[in-house]
């Protein structure tokens, strides 16, 4: 059984069709890249699965069972961490007020104390931060913060909306490495990206999408060498 | 040298700007209502000195805008003053030459009197000359060393306040002999305070000022050197003598003291209410007032003896049905606009505010809650025949329970609902994908904002004894709104704060009360100026508004220092 699945997922803001029709599976353990243009439905899926957004039609499955009409704090609770697109940190708290706003959900001091150390040990510069008011941290902290903030709620799939947005070329390589770790320590990872060089090195899968369908999907191997994809996201 | 005849314009440009301001306030009858107030007697009144302060504004701003020396600075201070003067001036030869009274009735003769220093039309040399010598001691103001400026300032401050509250002190001064009587007939004489006691009481203020500013350190030191036993109980004594002076206000200051105290108090019960809605949880609400009438007419409902009275109740009996009563009112009202972000939810809330007041003003409902005729014989709290039948009873109703409700409040700050609530206030949706349940924190906001209000409102039913709906209009709601922003919005002690500015002063402060709105919006803009974050601001807001943190700060200890301090 696939850990989330989303089966013919149809998505509307007032008449206008965002998704038509999607269907997603990641799987235990993945690192699962969606690619596509602005206004393709990345952000829009993303925001489905959390239970910010309802499905008009279509089911999103979590381990086999039904969260499309949960509210967003119940499928947070069930595993699903969501690092918002554009970072969306809490600016005016301390890096260790926004990882602890992180844990919100969770009642387990002992294992919110365990993440905390992990968030340092993958994000050693947050931790010489600590104290720091987050607004003030740079472009690549701030992210790094959104991540750790999502990973705070000890998430089963961790759901990252555009994390190479804005930043430096060196930043992104770092960011992505992380995942990396992330992903082998055990996270599973959906990640939407404009950067889809980046997300398919890391990525095992990929999806494209394309104006609220799924125009291709497959390995990102193979996605890397086909040539629509090669001619339309990275530029060659 | 564009850039600097640019700003030699500016500087004039603001100046004038100053004298449009003190124009303004003369023709809306500032000057000439707030002249009754004697401050120093045959120096100066409250009318005069509130167009002193706008002069020493212009060139306090004039000399602290652009760099230069000394000589500059006191040019700029000049000029800008001087222009504040024409301002006043123009308004001079304008009201010599036509009659404005026509449409400007406040243009009368006496303010004439006022600002030409009695000499009509020909005055007006004089008083743009007046204008440039205040603002060249406003401008010397910013050239002085703060150790100059903190104790000169006390001293002049400590001297208005005197002479403003001369009556109010007298009346707490009274009495033949003692100590009371000494002091009194040392600064005071019966009509208010002469220039030999403006001048003792400033110099007094000034040096004690000034020694304790140099003897601070040293006290400190001494303090920090104490085992840490002696320095919590030296910290448990301080705390006991303002408990013992916050206890016997009202016994020292009469009546009238107590009245206005109590009225501070309601405030503040509904300040720190809607603190926790607006502050905490960033849900602006215009229609607060709401709250406090619901708890209001469910006390006076409970407890009155009167025709409409239904349970003949005791008060005590009836609080906590009426904090309960506000808390589901809360609930309620929480409810329709769960999903409204912004300007919408202003609207929305502003309009509950008015439903409420038009309920209990209706016929429809006048069989049981009174209409306009209200519900009276409200009966005052007793315990075991002690009856808080006045203000100076009620006080320690209000004391108690605004101590009370601050506790649950710091409580609810720091508990998991509050971060949710700090949360929400940041970023909604952020929050939403954290795990928060939006709609249970929402709700929970809005009761418990109401109960607080409702508390108030109970306290307000006993006071007065009487009920009206008239009581609780719009101005209340935004009242409360006003005295959180300039108080510190999500700041506990700036509740306290905003509520004995921008309550209490305008109370004890009569003649203000024609001008109350026109003051707070002043006060409003200035606070936005000078102190954005609020007298008294939370920490968060400290943190932002500050910004003191240097970005490549790596030690722990300074930031969090300096985010606790």
């Amino acid at each position: 059984m696939a850990l989330l699945e989303l089966e013919n997922v149809h998505v509307y803001y007032g008449n206008i069709h965002a998704l038509k029709g999607i269907s997603i599976q990641v799987e235990e353990g993945e690192v699962v890249a969606m690619l596509g243009a602005n206004g393709a439905g990345k952000t829009t899926t993303l925001r489905t699965i959390s239970g910010l957004l309802r499905p008009r039609e279509g089911r999103v499955h979590l381990r086999g069972e039904s969260i499309d009409t949960m509210p967003p704090h119940v499928i947070v609770h069930k595993g699903v961490g969501h690092a918002p697109e554009g970072r969306r940190i809490f600016a005016r708290l301390t890096v260790e007020e926004n990882l602890m706003m992180g844990a919100y959900a969770r009642a387990d001091p002992h294992g919110i104390k365990e993440d905390l150390d992990r968030v340092f040990a993958l994000f050693p510069r947050l931790k010489e931060r600590i104290s720091q008011v987050a607004g003030t941290l740079s472009g690549g902290e701030q992210q790094m913060l959104a991540i750790g903030r999502a990973l705070m709620a000890r998430p089963r799939i961790l759901l990252l909306d555009e994390p190479s947005m804005g930043l430096a070329p060196v930043l992104v390589e770092q960011i992505f490495e992380t995942l990396k770790t992330i992903n082998t320590q055990g996270t599973t990872i959906l990640l939407v990206e404009q950067n889809a060089y980046m997300a398919l090195t890391i990525a095992a899968r990929g999806y494209v999408l394309q104006t609220g369908e799924i125009a291709l999907s497959g390995k990102a191997a193979e996605l890397q060498a086909n040539e629509e994809v090669r001619r339309a996201y990275l530029g060659g | 040298m564009r850039s600097d005849r640019g700003s030699w314009g500016r500087v004039i440009s603001g100046g004038l700007i100053f004298g449009a301001a003190a124009v303004f306030v003369s023709l809306v009858g500032m000057v000439e209502a707030l002249g009754v107030r004697v401050i120093v007697i045959g120096v100066i009144d409250f009318g005069r000195l509130l167009l002193l302060l706008i002069g020493l504004g212009a060139g306090y701003q004039a000399a602290r805008r652009g760099g230069g020396g000394v000589v500059i600075a006191l040019l700029r201070g000049l000029l800008a003053g001087a222009a504040t003067g024409a301002g006043l001036a123009a308004l001079l030869v304008l009201g010599s030459e036509v009659n404005l009274r026509g449409m400007f009735i406040n243009a009368s003769p006496a303010l004439f009197e006022i600002i030409s220093f009695g000499r009509g039309a020909a005055g007006v040399p004089l008083v743009v000359a007046a204008g440039a010598v205040v603002g060249v001691l406003g401008a010397a103001a910013t050239l002085l060393p703060g150790t100059v400026r903190g104790p000169l300032g006390a001293g002049v401050t400590a001297t208005i306040v005197i002479g403003l509250f001369q009556e109010l002190l007298q009346i707490i001064l009274q009495g033949e002999e003692g100590v009371r009587a000494a002091i009194r007939q040392l600064i005071f004489v019966p009509e208010g305070l002469p220039p030999r006691g403006a001048l003792e009481v400033f110099v007094v203020v000034l040096v004690a000022s000034a020694l304790w500013r140099s003897r601070r350190p040293v006290v400190r030191g001494w303090i920090s050197k104490r085992p840490p036993r002696t320095q919590r109980l030296l910290r448990l004594l301080g705390l006991l003598l303002a408990v013992a002076v916050v206890l016997v206000l009202p016994a020292a200051g009469g009546l009238f003291v107590s009245q206005v105290l109590v009225l501070v108090g309601l405030y503040t019960l509904m300040g720190l209410g809607l603190n926790l809605e607006v502050g905490f949880a960033g849900l602006l609400d215009l229609g607060f007032v709401a709250f406090f009438a619901i708890g209001a007419y469910t006390v006076g409902l409970l407890t009155s003896t009167g025709q409409y009275g239904v349970a003949h109740w005791s008060f005590w009996a009836a609080v906590p049905v009426a904090l309960v009563v506000s808390l589901i009112a809360g609930f309620l009202f929480g409810l329709p606009i769960l999903r409204i972000r912004g300007d919408y939810l202003a609207i929305a809330t502003l309009g509950f505010g008015e439903i409420i007041r038009l309920l209990a003003l209706s016929d429809a409902l006048r069989p049981w809650f009174g209409g306009s005729q209200g519900i009276l014989a409200v009966p005052k709290p007793n315990i075991g025949g002690f009856e808080f039948s006045g203000p100076m009873q009620i006080f320690y109703i209000t004391l108690v329970s605004s101590a009370f409700i601050a506790f649950v409040a710091a409580r609810l700050r720091d508990s998991r609902l509050g971060r949710a609530w700090m949360a929400m206030r940041e970023d909604e949706d952020v929050a939403e994908a954290m795990g928060i349940n939006l709609i249970n924190v929402k709700l929970l906001a809005y009761g418990i904002g109401g109960a607080f209000a409702g508390m108030g409102g109970a306290i307000f039913a006993a006071l007065l004894g009487s009920i009206f709906p008239h009581s609780f209009n719009l101005l209340i709601s935004i009242n409360v709104l006003a005295l959180i922003i300039v108080g510190g919005m999500g700041s506990l002690p700036g509740v306290v704060v905003g509520s004995l500015f921008l309550v209490g002063l305008p109370e004890l402060l009569r003649e203000f009360s024609d001008f109350r709105f026109l003051v707070y919006g002043a006060a409003l803009i200035i606070m936005m100026q000078v102190k954005p974050a609020g007298l008294w601001p939370a920490a968060a807001v400290r943190r932002e508004l500050l910004k003191e943190e240097p970005v490549g700060a790596v030690t722990e200890g300074p930031v969090a220092e300096r985010a606790e301090a």
